[in-house]
């Protein structure tokens, strides 16, 4: 399913409307995946404080959005775009691929949640398209 | 059996008894077909599905959309019971609709979707939980009688 003009579009369109409020959406993203998915706090072991709005949390949602955001610059060759992030997820990180999804849905029930007019049928299904690839490009270097 | 907490019980009913089922079931069940375009394979019979504005204004799809929603309501007046509840429906949509039970995620996921734009920061990472605990009980109920 791969990204069609119209779907890297849309993504453009959807993240420049929502961009300034990474920060916020990375946060909160992350926040609900470990209240929603109580397995994902599993990687996260090594944190003080796994509660919405702690430092950790907060600081690590805006790394994640990082991440999101060089996807978007790299959308034409995300598997290329993203090698180094892949590397890090493959070998480092080891992060089991199935949670990718996990927390593709909790950034898109937030981004509903924050822009409500701007996440329509059209955006979404753009939006979805683009984590599953950005997903599929970071377990890129898995085996 | 599930286990429901005072406060899980009192945010799946403040949900559904907040909620314009006229409203959320067309955007629920359009945003399904629109985002998982496979699961319009079930629904050959309701004429133009060409495009979004074509399943966003289909009035098969609106009327559909609020029937699955109401479906809803079985579950939330027996959370304590909810997979003897769909028995039958469960048995309705292997038997006859022949529907892949996969769909039923993506359908509630879609669900979640619509509610959150719907209550915005209200819809806090315990309600989401909450919400989707049960929806997770539901599909699991919906899948159960197949063989």
């Amino acid at each position: 399913m791969s990204l069609t003009d119209k779907d890297k579009a849309a993504v453009t369109t959807l993240w420049n409307k929502i961009s300034k409020g990474a920060d916020a959406i990375g946060a909160d993203a992350l926040a609900r995946m470990l209240v929603v998915f109580p397995q994902t706090k599993t990687y996260f072991s090594h944190w003080p404080d796994l509660k919405p709005g702690s430092a950790p949390v907060k600081k690590h949602g805006k790394k994640i959005m990082e991440g999101v955001a060089q996807g978007v610059s790299k959308i034409d060759d995300l598997s290329n775009g993203l090698l180094d992030l892949s590397e890090l997820h493959a070998f480092q990180l080891r992060v089991d691929p199935a949670n990718f999804k996990i927390l593709a849905q909790c950034l898109q029930v937030v981004i509903a949640t924050m822009f409500p007019n701007d996440f329509t049928p059209e955006a979404h299904v753009a939006f979805d398209k683009f984590l599953s690839n950005l997903a599929l490009a970071l377990s890129e270097k898995y085996r | 059996m599930v286990v429901w907490s005072e406060q899980e019980r009192s945010i799946i009913n403040s949900i559904f008894s907040s909620l314009d089922y006229n409203d959320a079931g067309p955007k629920a069940l359009s945003r399904c077909l629109i985002v998982y375009p496979w699961t319009q394979r079930y629904f050959a019979s309701f004429g133009n599905l060409y495009n979004a504005e074509a399943i966003k204004s289909n009035p098969n799809v609106q009327a559909h959309g609020i029937k699955v929603l109401h479906g809803l309501d079985r579950a939330v007046k027996n959370m304590d019971n909810i997979k003897a509840t769909y028995a039958e429906l469960s048995v309705l949509h292997s038997e006859k609709l022949h529907v892949d039970p996969d769909n039923f995620k993506l359908l509630a996921d879609c669900l979640t979707i619509v509610i959150a734009a719907k209550m915005g920061s209200a819809f806090t990472p315990e309600v989401q939980a909450a919400f989707q605990k049960f929806l997770a009980v539901v599909v699991s109920a919906l899948g159960k009688q197949y063989h």
